[in-house]
């Protein structure tokens, strides 16, 4: 049997020549027993995404209609549709990208094309890596403390794309840093042979074969976005606003934080419960899809690379 | 313009972005800082990380100690780590070493679908599904509580976990490997005593930040830890952790009042907890790198 096939999970190396005794037998049957707990940890895994996802689905499906996805909310919120969330988590995540992705796809260019290893470099990473742990509540009140009071923004769309933007951007930095990663040395080496400059070779050569990569990057980061509350509760959402955001500085709804309000401050938390699983449902198809299609996306980027 | 000033300026310019950043990072510390600190004028900083009361918005006698708050974070965060982390390692072990291609091919995006669940979904199904069934499995008075939150947000370390864990244990340098099938070990062997304790750098590296990631999270405590500012006292005990009490607070802390500091303050431990917790993770993965067999 070749290493290959050890390596990859098979059946344990069969001892053909010695003779199979008691002892190889516990050992066998040891081993057997640890990884068939491996795959009981497995299925708890994909039960709890089975159960949390088949859970809203069953109870949310019969909430969603035309009216549901293109109606405003009527009847101090107990009744109509979630069209101004839609929009709100729409125009807040895009706009979050629109930030994040030049800034961050710059930041990861620097860090894995120009960036020669050292103590500046040290301090970059570790800076974005921590930037990536900080809890997105944290990230709420800097954006309450710097965009919305001291740059005097309110509490507005373009408070919230700042804040998710800074979110996103370590997002955006790793995802992109792999994506360069990806792109084969031999491919910038034969530019530079043909006399094109270090520029010249990133923006011709490397940055089209990294661009699938970074595509991927930017539908995970606008995910992130989408599906973030702590740090738009206090910079861009708001509980409820009868019109619709007109401007950079309007304040709007948005689907998380429309969900958390509806279930835990309303005056009517039981009866508005199927609006609560139909806007649930409407963002983890939102959030899931776009995974979904990154995740898809990414497997046939790598089988063509693999060509 | 001549060509190497050309180069020159783009390179510039692109340091100049990436020590953005760097400056985001400080400008949220600077930030923090500024609106926290003030807190240490009307109350010192023994009674505000130790103090037993919070009652901020008491008017005769406003309390400001978050020992309560701490204590439900750290006990939340443990809580689910015991939960997360056999959980994780073991779905880690799983896709790098057991897992044929094509399984592999179907968990591994499972494994990420959980992590981009949106925080405030699984606080959803918390509240809805979890909590009445605690209630009523373990005849306890309140569903919405220190355990439920814990295996709410174990949920959400796991796939952190498991992803670092799993990079780490893929690392493990081959022929370390073929090397203990050579002797005669078993798969299981190898694993235990060859190939985990090479990846255990990693590893510990995929707890810290799982762990960092539970600490921080914020809608899954807001909507189902309980919310009492309180030392629990069991596992049922309904707690609020330091995030849970900053976002249900700040909306109704007046502008730069005792309460906001005090919240502002709150979320400057948090944050500096999670700077040690990301610094720690990142010392594990440079000092303890496995770079062949012969660090070992």
């Amino acid at each position: 049997m070749s290493t290959e096939a050890i390596l990859s999970g098979s059946p344990a190396p069969r001892q053909s020549l010695s003779i199979t005794t008691g002892r190889d037998r516990a050992r066998r049957t040891k081993q057997w027993l640890a990884f068939m707990m491996l795959r009981g940890a497995i299925l708890v895994v994909a039960a709890a995404l089975v159960v949390i996802v088949g859970f809203l689905l069953v109870n949310g499906i019969s909430s969603l209609s035309l009216s549901f996805l293109t109606e405003a909310p009527r009847n101090n919120m107990t009744e109509g549709g979630i069209w101004p969330c839609i929009l709100g988590t729409l125009l807040l995540s895009l706009g979050a990208m629109a930030v994040a992705l030049p800034l961050g796809v710059a930041s990861a260019i620097y860090l894995h094309e120009y960036a020669l290893p050292g103590r500046l470099m040290r301090v970059i990473r570790l800076g974005v890596n921590n930037l990536a742990g900080v809890p997105s509540v944290v990230f709420g009140l800097f954006g309450l403390g710097l965009f919305v009071t001291a740059m005097g923004l309110g509490v507005s769309l373009a408070a919230g794309w700042l804040t998710l933007g800074a979110l996103c951007l370590p997002v955006i930095i790793g995802t992109t840093e792999e994506a360069l990663r990806s792109v084969p040395a031999t491919y910038r080496e034969a530019s530079l042979a043909l006399g094109g400059t270090k520029w010249q070779t990133i923006w011709r050569v490397v940055l089209p074969s990294a661009l699938p990569g970074i595509l991927t990057g930017s539908i995970l980061g606008i995910s992130r976005a989408a599906g973030e509350t702590a740090a738009i509760m206090f910079t861009a959402a708001v509980f409820y606003t009868p019109k619709m955001p007109n401007s950079i500085f309007s304040d709007v709804m948005a689907l998380p934080y429309h969900i958390y309000v509806l279930a835990t401050a309303g005056t009517e938390i039981e009866k508005t419960r199927p609006i609560q699983y139909g806007t649930a449902l409407v963002l983890i198809a939102l959030v899931l899809g776009m995974n979904l299609f990154a995740i898809i996306l990414r497997a046939w980027l790598q089988r063509r690379g693999h060509r | 313009m001549r060509r190497s000033t050309k180069e020159i300026l783009i390179k510039r310019a692109f340091l100049a972005t990436a020590v953005t950043s760097l400056a985001v990072l400080a400008l949220i510390m600077i930030f923090l800082f500024m609106e926290g600190l003030p807190t240490f004028s009307f109350v010192s900083v023994k009674d505000f990380l130790f103090g037993f009361d919070w009652y901020p918005t008491d008017e005769a006698n406003p309390a400001y100690g978050i020992l309560p708050l701490i204590a439900a974070s750290g006990s939340v965060t443990a809580l689910s780590s015991l939960l997360a982390i056999p959980l994780g390692v073991m779905t880690a072990v799983y896709l790098a070493e057991i897992a044929s291609p094509r399984v592999r091919a179907v968990v591994k995006p499972v494994v990420e679908m959980l992590a981009s669940l949106p925080s405030v979904v699984i606080g959803f199904f918390g509240m809805v599904v979890m909590a009445p069934f605690l209630q009523d499995f373990f005849d306890i008075p309140i569903g919405l509580n220190l355990s439920n939150a814990a295996l709410m947000l174990a949920f959400m370390s796991v796939p952190t976990i498991a992803s670092v864990s799993e990079d780490a244990i893929y690392a493990v340098p081959r022929d370390l490997k073929e090397a203990s099938f050579a002797l005669g070990a078993t798969h299981l062997e190898t694993l235990l005593r060859v190939t985990l304790p090479a990846a255990l750098s990693g590893i510990g590296t995929a707890v810290i930040l799982g762990m960092s990631r539970a600490i921080g999270e914020t809608m899954v405590v807001l909507m189902v830890a309980g919310g009492a500012a309180v030392i629990p006292k069991s596992l049922w005990s309904p707690v609020r952790p330091m995030p849970a009490s900053i976002a249900a607070e700040m909306a109704e802390a007046p502008f730069r009042g005792h309460h906001y500091h005090a919240l502002f303050a709150t979320a400057m431990v948090l944050f500096l907890v999670t700077l040690l917790f990301n610094i720690l993770a990142d010392y594990f993965s440079h000092k303890h790198q496995q770079s062949g067999a012969a660090s070992l």
